[in-house]
């Protein structure tokens, strides 16, 4: 049998050694910028579906620390919750959930230390005819005036902010190394066709139209761009991995564990084949742009 | 088959390397192409296997005038036409075998085909035992029947020979001719640009005979008289078409 030497020899080029390796950074990089991008809306979407129909009041304890006053300001603002329309349910955290919740930002004796902490009350809402923030805040001022009505939402809307643009710069990243990869082929492709011009002029002179040329280098660009990118991917995985068991290793509480979906998976595991579409198609598109200007 | 109607070549702004060649060769005709070294033997077979285009007159090929041929024309166009190139221009990277598979390749014919019919061609021009050789470990014999075999592999309608037995011994040349003739007897239109003057009148072809820088055709005995005026040929510059052939 034949054996399947390509016409034109591309792979011996100097210029396109260092190629798969190139192709192999910006893949890395490409992955660890979707990864970022697909981790940071998975937590937005948790805590966003997590404070969804929820409010938190704080009744802070007297200025006078009389724990009867406490009580019975407690009792009122449950009482007063209870009576609101579109109230599903309203919990008191006890000391123990109040100490969980402080733990990673105060550590582990944070309840020794004797600090006034407010009585936390979680309330959920009904979502389908949730009573507005304000109106429920209006009616628990009239117990204390310090009670604090929490939607979480100027929190949530800050981190859906950092989300958004932490989103926006990975495809960024994603977009700028795709045209980083195009622009090499495209220069790499053009080297090769100079390089080559006597081999192609040989093939034209038998009878090679310009997409038989074509298809040498956008084979080439596609092996190329395949090797490179399962190189990159590879790389990008372990890193991923390795982030993943250092998060769960600090076991924080504020930073989030790094699990990926299975379709997530597989938008990075698609990332070397789309790398090398397109850098078939680039050379393609550039060795025919480029025969058309030959007279 | 092939038609020059006053061509004029000339490379850049210099001076005319051909001046209103006009001629024409039938399907199935065999003409030498003889002239001094410069005298534009290759220049004149560049512009039959369209490597080249002329400065002013026409040329049909097929019965097409090949200015008026797209990209993918000129394509198809030259897939009909066979050429021994006077520098091989084999590819280097490819073995004897892969080089002459080329045109098949090129033309979408399918590997099995291509192996069987290479190898035994290769057989007949004498390199059965080269075949997965690279050309830079053959002889220059051996290289130019590589190039010829991968001239004729596709059995064209015309074959151009820019000098196909400047590197082989008299018995291989001859051999080759034989060759170019049987084709020629199954159609192909033969033109051979040699200098080899013994095989011009062996085979007794017409001759294009390429003289400051016009083309006149006639046979080779017709130009033997070395002390002839090369202003005035015996036949005189053949510029009316027809009598070729």
């Amino acid at each position: 049998m034949l054996s399947r030497q390509a016409d034109v020899p591309i792979g011996q080029d100097p210029s396109v050694r260092f190629l798969p390796w190139l192709v192999a950074f910006m893949v890395y990089l490409a992955a660890l910028a979707l990864t970022c991008a697909m981790a940071m809306q998975k937590v937005v979407e948790r805590w966003d579906q997590g404070l969804a129909g929820r409010l938190t009041v704080q009744v802070p304890p007297p200025a006078s620390g009389d724990p009867d006053l406490a009580a019975q300001q407690i009792d009122q603002v449950i009482d007063a919750l209870a009576d609101i329309s579109g109230v599903r349910s309203v919990e008191l955290l006890n000391q123990d959930d109040i100490a969980d919740l402080l733990k990673p930002w105060l550590g582990e004796t944070v309840m020794q230390q004797d600090l006034p902490l407010p009585t936390l009350i979680a309330v959920a809402l009904d979502e389908t005819m949730p009573p507005e923030r304000e109106a429920i805040a209006a009616r628990l001022a009239g117990i204390a005036p310090d009670i604090v009505v929490d939607d979480h939402q100027r929190w949530l809307g800050r981190l859906l902010d950092l989300a958004r643009t932490i989103e926006t710069i990975a495809a960024l990243i994603v977009v700028a190394v795709m045209a980083s990869a195009v622009i090499t082929i495209i220069f790499v492709t053009r080297t090769g066709l100079a390089i080559h011009n006597q081999v192609i002029d040989l093939l034209h002179l038998i009878g090679a139209q310009d997409s038989y040329v074509a298809r040498q280098f956008e084979n080439h660009a596609l092996l190329l761009g395949l090797r490179g990118g399962v190189i990159g991917l590879l790389l990008a995985v372990l890193t991923v991995l390795l982030i993943g068991y250092l998060l769960e290793r600090s076991q924080s509480g504020i930073l989030p564990a790094l699990a990926l979906s299975f379709w997530e998976w597989l938008i990075l595991i698609s990332l070397p084949l789309v790398t090398a579409a397109i850098a078939m198609v680039t050379a393609r598109f550039t060795v025919l742009h480029n025969l058309s200007r030959v007279p | 088959m092939v038609r020059f109607e006053d061509v004029v070549l000339r490379y850049g702004a210099g001076p005319a390397i051909l001046r209103e060649v006009s001629f024409g060769l039938d399907p199935g005709s065999f003409h030498f192409v003889v002239g001094p070294s410069g005298a534009g033997k290759s220049s004149l077979l560049k512009l039959m296997y369209l490597a080249l285009r002329s400065a002013e007159g026409r040329i049909s090929l097929f019965g097409r005038d090949v200015a008026t041929l797209t990209r993918k024309e000129v394509a198809l166009l030259r897939r009909r036409i066979g050429v021994v190139f006077q520098d091989f221009r084999l590819l280097p990277h490819l073995t004897a075998l892969e080089n002459v598979a080329l045109p098949l390749r090129v033309a979408g014919q399918p590997e099995s085909k291509i192996n069987s019919h290479v190898s035994e061609l290769l057989s007949w021009v004498g390199l059965a035992d080269h075949l997965h050789a690279l050309p830079p470990t053959l002889s220059g014999g051996q290289q130019q029947r590589v190039a010829i075999a991968r001239a004729v592999i596709g059995r064209p309608s015309l074959l151009i020979a820019d000098e196909p037995t400047g590197n082989v011994d008299d018995v291989i040349a001859v051999r080759l001719l034989y060759l170019f003739e049987e084709l020629n007897k199954l159609g192909t239109t033969v033109v051979i640009a040699t200098h080899n003057d013994g095989l011009v009148k062996r085979f007794t072809h017409p001759v294009l005979r390429l003289n400051n820088s016009t083309v006149e055709i006639g046979i080779q005995e017709f130009f033997d008289d070395p002390e002839e005026d090369p202003e005035e040929p015996p036949l005189g510059p053949f510029e009316a078409e027809g009598g070729v052939a």
